[in-house]
């Protein structure tokens, strides 16, 4: 569990890159995960279908907040459709390390809003995420 | 480095009668508990009587005329008691069987409150209340016109009362929590309870975070309503309960009906039972409230007055410790004074996201609660996006302290903080 915290984790905590947000934007989502607060936004800048720009911003764990700084630089370039299927294995395997069910939602935050920014609807928690339940005490 | 004191020493014991305290974590470490805010864990004692009702004394209450069911009658009446002693109520009717503190406050809201606000009544509660005693007034307050007003606190989580007399102006009722899970803050009742009493409002106590820990009477504090949870204070899970005082209960009409709260029905109409048993609908939760009133005589073998002054110790000597980690930018939370608080500590470390915090702590066999600990309005009052928690019971010791302060420097050292 040390390796949780990799160097590359904290970099991108502390210095998450694509921060912000974009002056002009054409789609965009937002979301919480219930279990922590963690807040992410994401806006998107399209041309001919493809991701021309991306900013995100938001507050929470390192997990979450690294996990949606490495997504911003994977999606840059890619089709619209595309970054509405990216699966989950995307961002478990750029987290790098194995992650708890409690901590799975911390972990794909970002996807599911990038996602529902890219399908221009709410998009659903992917199933790994869902056995960690809605707890909030 | 660890203080031996003599209640320091006792909770070594009293860690004994607690078998899950002896388990070790997957990654074989020693289990430091320190999430008793959250639930806390079950002595052999109560263990013992939940196996010992299902294997010897199982059988639906109240109705049954054989021997085996007037036996389960009498041990969960009995547990009804021990309760009511443990709270001092004046009599057994007072105590109502709720799965939880939420269900008992939902009881009051929807039984009383609706019975009783109208159109420019208030009610009153305070900043720091956990959801389960804010959302049902919101609720009640959305569904009778009235009005939600809130007790204001400070920066250290302290209730202001300055202006509670003009607060109090056309409020019906006042739901004030004892002792705030996220803060620990324990809320000045001799002065909030008879202040709302002379204005003519109504008080309701949630006391999840106080009956387990303190020496709480209803009478003493004159309280109206109050209600508190079995799995905090040593006993199971899905058993609570509301104590309400009789002419107030009487007064109230049924929450829940059905079953066992009735005295006669026709096809269209139908009369009701007396308190307790009018807001019992359907067959109780038997074997949890008998082993709640094991829990109640564990408890009383240790002694509130002793409990407290366990935990208010430990609590100091904490506070003490985690100011320790000031050079790595721990900032802690709620009044610095351990006379006015519960065994509860709120902190941040650093830059440490509390999530982050507990996954580290995790790995070192320490249960602490990361987030917003069902007090969302208070953190965002308070600008934390989430807080760690630490919370203290009868079998936490000097120990557990230090395996905590290890641990956080093995989260100050993994992110690289001062």
């Amino acid at each position: 569990m040390d390796d949780f915290y990799k160097e590359y984790i904290l970099d991108h905590y502390r210095n998450p890159r694509n921060f912000g947000e974009l002056e002009r934007c054409d789609r965009s989502a937002e979301d919480l995960n219930p279990l922590c607060g963690d807040r992410i936004r994401f806006e998107l800048q399209i041309e001919d279908g493809v991701v021309k720009d991306v900013r995100f911003s938001g507050k929470g764990c390192a997990i979450s907040q690294a996990s949606a700084s490495m997504l911003s630089e994977d999606i840059k370039g890619l089709r619209v459709e595309e970054v509405a299927r990216l699966p989950v294995e995307t961002v478990l395997e750029n987290v790098g390390i194995g992650i708890s069910p409690a901590r799975m939602k911390c972990a794909t935050l970002g996807l599911k809003v990038i996602k529902s920014a890219a399908l221009g609807e709410i998009a659903s928690w992917p199933d790994d995420a869902t056995a960690a339940g809605n707890g909030s005490r | 480095m660890i203080l031996e004191t003599a209640t320091g020493r006792r909770a070594a014991e009293v860690a004994r009668d607690f078998p899950i305290l002896a388990d070790r974590t997957s990654t074989g470490k020693r289990l430091t508990y320190l999430d008793s805010a959250a639930s806390s864990q079950k002595p052999q004692a109560v263990i013992d009587s939940l196996v010992h009702y299902y294997a010897h004394d199982n059988a639906n209450i109240h109705r049954g005329v054989y021997e085996l069911a007037e036996r389960a009658t009498a041990e969960f009446e009995g547990a009804r008691e021990k309760l009511a002693h443990f709270v001092n109520a004046a009599e057994p009717a007072e105590i109502i069987w709720t799965r939880n503190t939420t269900e008992a406050i939902n009881l009051v809201s929807f039984s009383w409150g609706l019975e009783n606000l109208r159109p420019g009544d208030a009610i009153l509660t305070s900043q720091l209340e956990h959801h389960s005693n804010l959302v049902p007034w919101q609720l009640l307050a959305a569904k009778t016109g009235a009005e939600l007003r809130f007790i204001e606190v400070d920066a250290q989580g302290r209730h202001l009362l300055d202006d509670l007399d003009a607060k109090l102006r056309g409020v019906k009722l006042v739901a004030i929590s004892h002792v705030s899970n996220t803060l620990g803050t324990i809320a000045p009742l001799a002065r909030i309870i008879p202040t709302a009493h002379a204005a003519g409002a109504v008080v309701l106590i949630d006391a999840a975070q106080s009956v387990p820990h303190m020496p709480v009477d209803v009478q003493a504090l004159d309280v109206d309503f109050l209600a508190a949870s079995g799995h905090k204070m040593c006993g199971p899970t899905g058993i609570g309960f509301l104590y309400g005082k009789r002419a107030l209960l009487e007064a109230m009409p049924p929450f829940l009906t059905g079953g066992d709260m009735i005295r006669s029905v026709e096809y269209t109409s139908a009369s009701f039972n007396e308190i307790p048993w009018k807001f019992e609908a359907g067959t109780s939760n038997i074997a949890d409230a008998i082993a709640l009133g094991a829990a109640v005589d564990y408890l009383k073998t240790l002694g509130m007055d002793w409990v407290r002054a366990h935990e208010r110790e430990l609590t100091a000597y904490a506070l003490e410790r985690l100011r320790t980690l000031e050079p790595l930018g721990i900032e802690l939370y709620g009044p610095p004074d351990p006379a006015e608080r519960g065994g509860v500590i709120s902190f941040n470390l650093g830059d440490v996201h509390a999530h982050d915090l507990a996954s580290i702590l995790n790995t070192e066999g320490v249960c602490v609660r990361a987030g917003h600990h069902c007090t969302m309005p208070l953190m965002t009052k308070m600008g934390w996006p989430a807080t760690a928690r630490a919370s203290f019971y009868v079998y936490n010791t000097e120990e557990d302290v230090e395996i905590l302060i290890e641990a956080l420097h093995k989260a100050a050292r993994i992110f690289k903080l001062a």
